[in-house]
């Protein structure tokens, strides 16, 4: 069949298919789209096969794109998903993905259990991870009644430092679980990085009988920080671990698969620690909040944590 | 053939095909978003200078919204396409054609960090040049391209004159879509590049010049079923 002829036999319906695919619904005869969308494709086929022009063809390839990408786009709603995600989706993961996150938690969680009793057997320890001069600033930080801990009414402070943990701390999360696409190396420097810092600093100020300031402060917003951190690390170094040992697929795919499968984890991390600000700006500074109470809340947030992780969906559904 | 064009094939049997966008557009485009980002940064700082403290934990919020989500609000509510991209003709997809969810636009948002790594996206740089989609880390790991848009024209009018030519002999198939698609960009070419392509098919046209870009039309318009 000459194109001439193809063309004007269904250029009709190539249009009719155009006015479908335009944005605002309710185009007549919509309901006719996937009949039509199949037709069309059959006629870029029939286009390719015959050697039909470049520009026939490019147009049916846009038209045959347009239907596709609306035939096959997900619509599902966010709101359902979300919600199967928090009852129990988000714990499935994490405990799907054990291996990679007893690895992280062991990268931050090393440094944090030995730094504190070696500094105090040998306070110089501190030293060699921190400056002296910001061991000097946290001193001053938790000296008792200081800073933002003797001010009575500090509502307008609070929402400043929201704002600046959501900024900092989700920032450091997303790029824990990114720098892993470096076959793993990123998450590995952020989570030994951070492990030392924190356990030179917590050694150091127990060391210097800052405790009993420091210790109700972290104690609560931890609960969701550190495991944040641990859940993005672990996703970073699934995508790591993919590049690394592929298995029976190419790298290119098991990257994409490492991906999908670690994206629960990172929303998990980056929502902890939506929270874990909200707790630190409002609760944790709040002067109002007896030590006793904050170390009480801290249990029992470590519990539900540790209750979530291990128990939550673990029925079907 | 030696080109960029990467093809699908759908679930219809058809194979759709696509031209990923090259390392220059993609960094036009992201400077203009960087601008729309630091000139949507700077007025809500400033209107939010006035709040005081509160103002700035609102403006440290709006900061690392734009940082992150900036990217991944577009793509996925705009049809692939943030400023920057839709005015350099450019959109994201994923790799099998269909529109990018939320998912896919995060992971992407997300290594865009590792993409930069160690300075100015070198390491997303090596990526699209190695690769043979042009993707970089982000798009490898999310499974999207970013592709150039093909404009849905119309169909171009009919030459002009009105004699259709029948080839002197019998042409094969990819010799008869030739033809026609000179015929059909003859309108795009400068006269000289059009007699300079007619001069090559003498043998078949017997005639040089002028002349020759004449025959050729009329064989396409023949061959097309014009006449």
């Amino acid at each position: 069949m000459r194109q001439e002829r193809f063309e004007r036999a269904h250029r009709e319906e190539w249009d009719a298919f155009a006015a479908m695919l335009a944005p605002g619904h309710g185009a007549p005869g919509a309901d006719r789209l996937p009949q039509t969308y199949r037709r069309v494709c059959r006629h870029l086929a029939l286009a390719r096969d015959r050697c039909y022009t470049a520009g026939l063809v490019q147009r049916l390839n846009g038209l045959v794109l347009a239907g596709h990408q609306t035939l096959y786009g997900s619509t599902l709603g966010l709101g359902p998903q979300w919600a199967r995600f928090l009852a129990g989706g988000l714990a499935r993961s994490v405990r799907a993905r054990f291996k990679p996150v007893l690895l992280a938690a062991l990268l931050l969680g090393l440094p944090f259990a030995v730094l504190p009793p070696a500094i105090a057997r040998n306070p110089q320890l501190a030293y060699l991870v921190e400056e002296p001069q910001d061991l000097a600033r946290m001193e001053a930080m938790y000296q008792p009644g200081a800073g933002r801990f003797g001010r009575a009414n500090q509502a307008r402070t609070d929402v400043a430092m929201f704002g600046y943990y959501i900024w900092n701390n989700i920032r450091i999360t997303f790029q824990t679980f990114a720098s892993g696409i470096l076959l793993g190396l990123g998450p590995v420097f952020f989570l030994l990085y951070n492990g030392l810092h924190g356990g030179a600093v917590a050694g150091h100020l127990a060391h210097a009988g800052l405790g009993a300031q420091f210790w109700p402060f972290v104690a609560t917003h931890s609960a969701l920080e550190l495991p944040a951190l641990v859940l993005a690390g672990a996703a970073g170094l699934h995508l790591g671990w993919a590049l690394l040992a592929p298995g029976r697929r190419s790298r290119a795919r098991a990257l994409v698969e490492a991906a999908r499968e670690g994206m629960p984890l990172v929303y998990g991390a980056a929502l902890m620690d939506g929270m874990a600000a909200c707790i630190e700006a409002f609760w944790s500074a709040s002067a109002l909040v007896p030590p006793a109470l904050k170390l009480a809340a801290a249990a029992v947030l470590w519990s539900a944590m540790a209750g979530y992780f291990l128990l939550a969906g673990r029925r079907h559904v | 053939m030696i080109d960029t064009l990467c093809a699908v094939e759908t679930p219809e049997g058809v194979e759709l095909e696509f031209s990923p966008a090259g390392p220059v557009p993609r960094a036009l485009a992201w400077i203009v978003d960087a601008g729309i980002r630091c000139a949507l940064y700077l007025a809500l700082a400033s209107a939010l200078h006035g709040l005081g403290r509160v103002g700035l934990g609102l403006t440290l919020l709006t900061l690392f919204l734009l940082e992150w989500f900036y990217p991944v609000g577009f793509e996925v509510l705009a049809g692939g396409q943030t400023p920057g991209k839709k005015l350099l003709g450019l959109r994201v997809l994923r790799a099998d054609g269909a529109p990018v969810g939320w998912s896919r636009s995060t992971v992407r948002s997300l290594l865009a960090f590792a993409d930069f790594l160690p300075f100015g996206f070198a390491a997303g740089l090596a990526a699209m040049l190695l690769g043979r989609r042009c993707q970089r880390l982000g798009d490898l790991a999310a499974g999207t391209l970013v592709v150039h848009v093909e404009p849905l024209q119309a169909q171009q009018a009919a030459q002009g004159g009105a004699e259709a030519l029948a080839p002197p002999f019998p042409l094969t198939l990819p010799e008869q879509r030739a033809i026609m698609g000179f015929a059909e960009r003859a309108p795009g070419l400068t006269l000289e590049r059009a007699r300079e392509l007619a001069d090559l098919l003498e043998p078949l046209t017997g005639a040089r010049g002028d002349e020759g870009v004449r025959r050729l039309n009329a064989m396409a318009r023949g061959l097309r079923g014009l006449a």
